[in-house]
């Protein structure tokens, strides 16, 4: 089965100027709802209290409210979670109170006004360890741009590195901009997928240039558009299948893996399918711009195997 | 040229089967089973223990599975809990204290495996329940308590050099010692900085007296802080020990902190309750001389007179007593419940050490015919568990404390005791408890998560390349065979987004396949010969996917570094992943490639859809 029979290179560049229009678009808008709600953060980064309880039966969230009201949280948060018979109850950092033992609390009261409820799990976090595990985030995000930036830089040239982090960090900031505008909780697991999201783009620009590189040195006749269009429409074939395969997995942990794994696939499948069109779409004219050459390239891997070979002129696509 | 030499395809071989190896232990279950360790850390496992437990067995019928001795201690495996629990409480009935005796779950993989070293994935508490505590110890505290220890020993060391001073106070974490005459401060000052060398000594005038200052120098400092960590830990261990809990794992982290993991404890109420206890052991007299009706009234309602303290003891009277402490806890060697022959009631020996021994001796023999109150103090509360009138100097360091209710709070209390005090308080920053359905839940989760989504990536890839398509699922289960099985080898620990790792590591590593087999493919295209194609298409791709490999790497790496927690078990096995399938994304299917299609003469057409 083949589903991409393209004879002719497909002029991607000369879309260009309507792609970045839509990537330039979309991260506006994103930045806009970042800014404008804001990330929902969970108890990893802010700190507090997250109890999930469950009961044999649909539970009566108004008789939990009740209850928890009772013992002096009018604070806490009560909502199902997943299903009718799950509930998350979350408190956020209360000062001079010790946290540790408001689940203890909490549970004896709720086990007072319904002795089925069990505990499934509780997470509580210090202010001071939300703290540290945001500004470890943070580190961990910077770190990987630094060392991809660096990398490609080594590998192929700065342009690269500095198109392919611009459009990779351009689906970073939709996945967040996608969290912020839905609310969704932004917790660890879900940095998770963020970082992971950053370096498996990065593989997709990574395989364009690749072959960007590679026509380069064959195709001298070529100029630096028609390069980059022939590199693309001969990588996209590969680009939408391994994405859809990644993607048929993440579906099924979106399917089969529960809440606590929902919203990590939730972010990963934004970072996939915007991953596709950004890391072709966005990265290849970015570096375009940023004046990318046969020049630049050739001298690179002249410096690195000392001479180049003369091309098989039977090569020449 | 499409032909592995003959090592090459032994290394595909050999890697396949040690993958086997260590990856079956995986799928014999658990079995329940106890485990006996040393109750005390330090002490030595006796090598006649084994023998011992399992004449116990013998001899009160217990049938079991296996047994054997591994550094930690000694396990024995059972075919049902019933038997697991007769087990341990006859178990603990006949070893004593001595020995921590708790339940676990154990492997039910045979002993030629567990000897090749071959063990289970190790799972994370996330996956088997049980809780997990970040605790921060009170830096501050410990300082202050240093400090308040001086105080004491300042005094001593003066009075026992005659020379006369005002007072001895602490502020915050100075001491200071006032004196009337300089003279007196320059002796004080001499002996003090020969003792005490590390502290750093200032003098001040407040207009009426001198002061000598002492402080902590930074080293001193630094000393104390370690100190109270490693103190606070051995506390946390013996206390844990206690507790019974199999395989619990109590580790510093960074200058000030504590990670303990309870994997299988349910109880997480008692579990706090017995980590944030504080309970330590105070003797201080009780000051005779004021202790009229008048003053104990007053005493009551919270005014108690100046160096004095009012406590309530059992009976609910008030008791004054110095602020002065003689004895702390801290010089404590052993306690255990036991019973006075002559009244017959319940009491609790203590034994102190060389030093508390001496201490103790003294007080007593200064004190003859005065009353000496024993304080409990635990959680902010202080207790006066009993005050008995000195009746002679007691001698050799073993005290016994009387006024237990009954045997059981003898027994309580001196667990209290011989666990040891914690050097200073700890809090509990943070906290993950996963109860054990909710674990079994999270293990099928990801479990299924994995096995739906590499079927359902099976089909596709077979439907879109045929042959080629079915060697690259191949090359995709070889992988997982060899994540898990260095993931048992390594005894990295699994986490839920451990086991999403490895769901989305497959879904990222069939990329590799899809490089290589477009690449062939286009090669084909070109109208290059099938054996021409296939070299090309994987010599071509090898470039790619080592770059794009290692830009995920780096992804990885950044999140191990940074990553607390359940994301650590994430980066770990996505980073072992993307190693494992370098390896059989290109090595193995080549291999497999070259064994189909190497050793024809003439191939005609390639398989690749």
């Amino acid at each position: 089965m083949e589903l991409f029979k393209v004879k002719n290179d497909i002029p991607f560049m000369s879309y260009g100027r309507l792609t970045t229009a839509i990537s330039l678009f979309t991260f506006i808008l994103a930045v806009f709802f970042l800014s404008t709600r804001g990330l929902n953060f969970g108890v990893d980064f802010t700190g507090g209290t997250m109890m999930e309880i469950s009961y044999p039966h649909p539970a009566d969230l108004n008789q939990i409210r009740h209850t928890v009201d009772s013992i002096g949280l009018k604070d806490a948060t009560v909502q199902n979670f997943g299903s009718s018979r799950d509930v998350l109850i979350r408190l956020p950092v209360r000062t001079g109170v010790t946290s540790s033992q408001l689940s203890e609390q909490m549970l004896t009261s709720l086990k007072a006004a319904d002795n089925t409820v069990s505990m499934s799990r509780v997470e509580f976090v210090g202010p001071q360890v939300g703290e540290e595990l945001y500004e470890n985030g943070a580190l961990a995000l910077m770190l990987v741009v630094a060392g991809i930036v660096l990398y490609l830089a080594m590998r192929f040239e700065w342009r690269f590195a500095v198109a392919a982090v611009i459009a990779n960090l351009h689906d970073v900031v939709i996945i967040l901009g996608f969290f912020a505008f839905f609310q969704w909780e932004f917790n660890l697991t879900v940095l998770a997928a963020v970082l992971a999201v950053l370096g498996y783009s990065v593989n997709e620009s990574v395989v364009v240039f690749d072959r960007v590189r590679e026509n380069f040195r064959k195709m001298r006749k070529a100029n630096v558009v028609q390069v980059i269009d022939n590199a693309i429409t001969r990588t996209m074939s590969r680009t939408v299948i391994t994405h859809f395969s990644t993607q048929l997995m993440v579906l099924s942990m979106l399917m089969f893996g529960g809440e606590v794994l929902h919203n990590f696939a939730l972010a990963l499948t934004i970072g996939i399918l915007f991953g596709i069109y950004s890391s072709v779409l966005v990265a290849c004219p970015i570096a375009m711009y940023l004046g990318v050459n046969r020049a630049n390239l050739i001298s690179d891997i002249e410096k690195k195997d000392g001479n180049l070979k003369e091309p098989d002129p039977s090569e020449f696509a | 040229m499409n032909r592995y030499p003959l090592w090459k395809n032994i290394v595909v071989v050999l890697m396949i089967f040690l993958g086997l190896v260590y990856t079956v232990p995986n799928f014999f279950g658990e079995s329940p089973a106890v485990q006996i360790t040393p109750a005390k850390n330090s002490a030595k496992l006796d090598p006649e223990l084994l023998a011992q437990v399992e004449g116990i067995f013998k001899q009160e019928n217990i049938p079991f599975d296996g047994i054997y001795q591994d550094s930690r201690g000694i396990k024995a495996r059972f075919n049902n809990t019933d038997t697991q629990i007769k087990a341990k409480d006859v178990l603990q009935g006949h070893l004593g204290k001595d020995y921590t005796v708790a339940l676990n779950l154990l492997s039910r993989s045979p002993d030629w495996l567990r000897n090749l070293g071959a063990k289970p994935m190790y799972l994370g508490l996330d996956l088997r329940g049980g809780v997990h505590f970040l605790l921060q110890v009170d830096m501050k505290a410990a300082l202050d308590k240093a400090s308040e220890r001086f105080v004491g020993d300042f005094r001593t060391a003066l009075r026992k050099e005659r020379i006369s001073y005002g007072g001895v106070t602490r502020e915050g974490q100075t001491v200071q010692i006032r004196f009337t005459s300089s003279t007196e401060l320059e002796k004080a000052r001499k002996i003090i900085s020969k003792e005490y060398p590390d502290l750093t000594l200032t003098e001040k005038f407040d207009g009426e007296n001198r002061l000598l200052v002492t402080s902590l120098s930074l080293l001193e400092q630094k000393r104390i802080q370690d100190f109270a960590l490693k103190q606070n830990i051995q506390t946390l261990h013996n206390r844990i020990n206690e507790l019974g809990v199999a395989e619990p794992i109590i580790q510093q982290q960074g200058a000030d902190r504590v990670v303990v993991q309870l994997p299988g404890v349910q109880d997480t109420a008692k579990a706090k309750e017995i980590l944030g206890r504080t309970a330590t052991l105070e003797i201080r007299m009780v000051d005779e001389e004021k202790s009229d009706a008048a003053t104990l009234e007053k005493a009551t309602q919270g005014q108690a007179p100046l160096g004095d303290e009012a406590f309530k003891d059992r009976e609910g009277r008030t008791i004054l007593v110095k602020k002065n402490v003689v004895l702390t806890g801290d010089y404590i060697t052993d306690a255990g419940p036991g019973v006075n022959s002559q009244t017959g009631q319940s009491v609790v020996n203590v034994t102190l050490d060389g030093r508390g021994a001496r201490i103790f001796q003294q007080a007593t023999r200064e004190n003859v015919g005065k009353r000496m109150a024993i304080l409990l103090i635990e959680k902010g509360n202080t207790e006066v568990v009993t005050a008995p009138v000195i009746n002679e100097e007691i001698g050799g360091g073993r005290v016994q404390i009387s006024g237990m209710a009954n045997t059981q709070e003898a027994t309580d209390i001196s667990l209290l005791l011989r666990a040891g005090a914690l050097a200073a308080p700890m809090d509990i920053i943070e906290e993950r408890t996963v109860g054990p359905s909710m674990g079994e839940e999270n293990i099928k989760r990801g479990m299924h998560s994995t096995l739906w989504g590499f079927a359902a990536i099976a089909i596709f890839m077979i439907i879109y390349y045929t042959l080629f398509g079915g060697i690259s699922v191949l090359a995709l289960s070889i992988n997982l065979l060899l994540l898990v099985a260095i993931l048992s080898m390594l005894q990295a620990t699994l986490t839920l987004p451990g086991l999403a790792a490895v769901a989305l590591t497959l879904g990222m590593a069939i990329d590799a396949n899809v490089l290589i087999n477009e690449r062939i493919r286009e090669e084909l295209r070109n109208g290059n010969t099938p054996q021409a194609a296939i070299h090309a298409g994987y010599d071509r791709a090898w470039d790619t996917i080592l770059d794009s490999n290692i830009t995920t790497l780096i992804a990885g790496l950044a999140l191990f570094m940074f990553g607390s927690g359940p994301i650590k078990g994430f980066a770990v096995v996505h980073v072992l992943g993307i190693l494992t399938s370098m390896f059989s994304a290109v090595v193995v299917s080549r291999a497999v490639v070259n064994a189909i299609y190497g050793y024809r003469r003439k191939t005609i057409h390639v398989a690749i859809g």
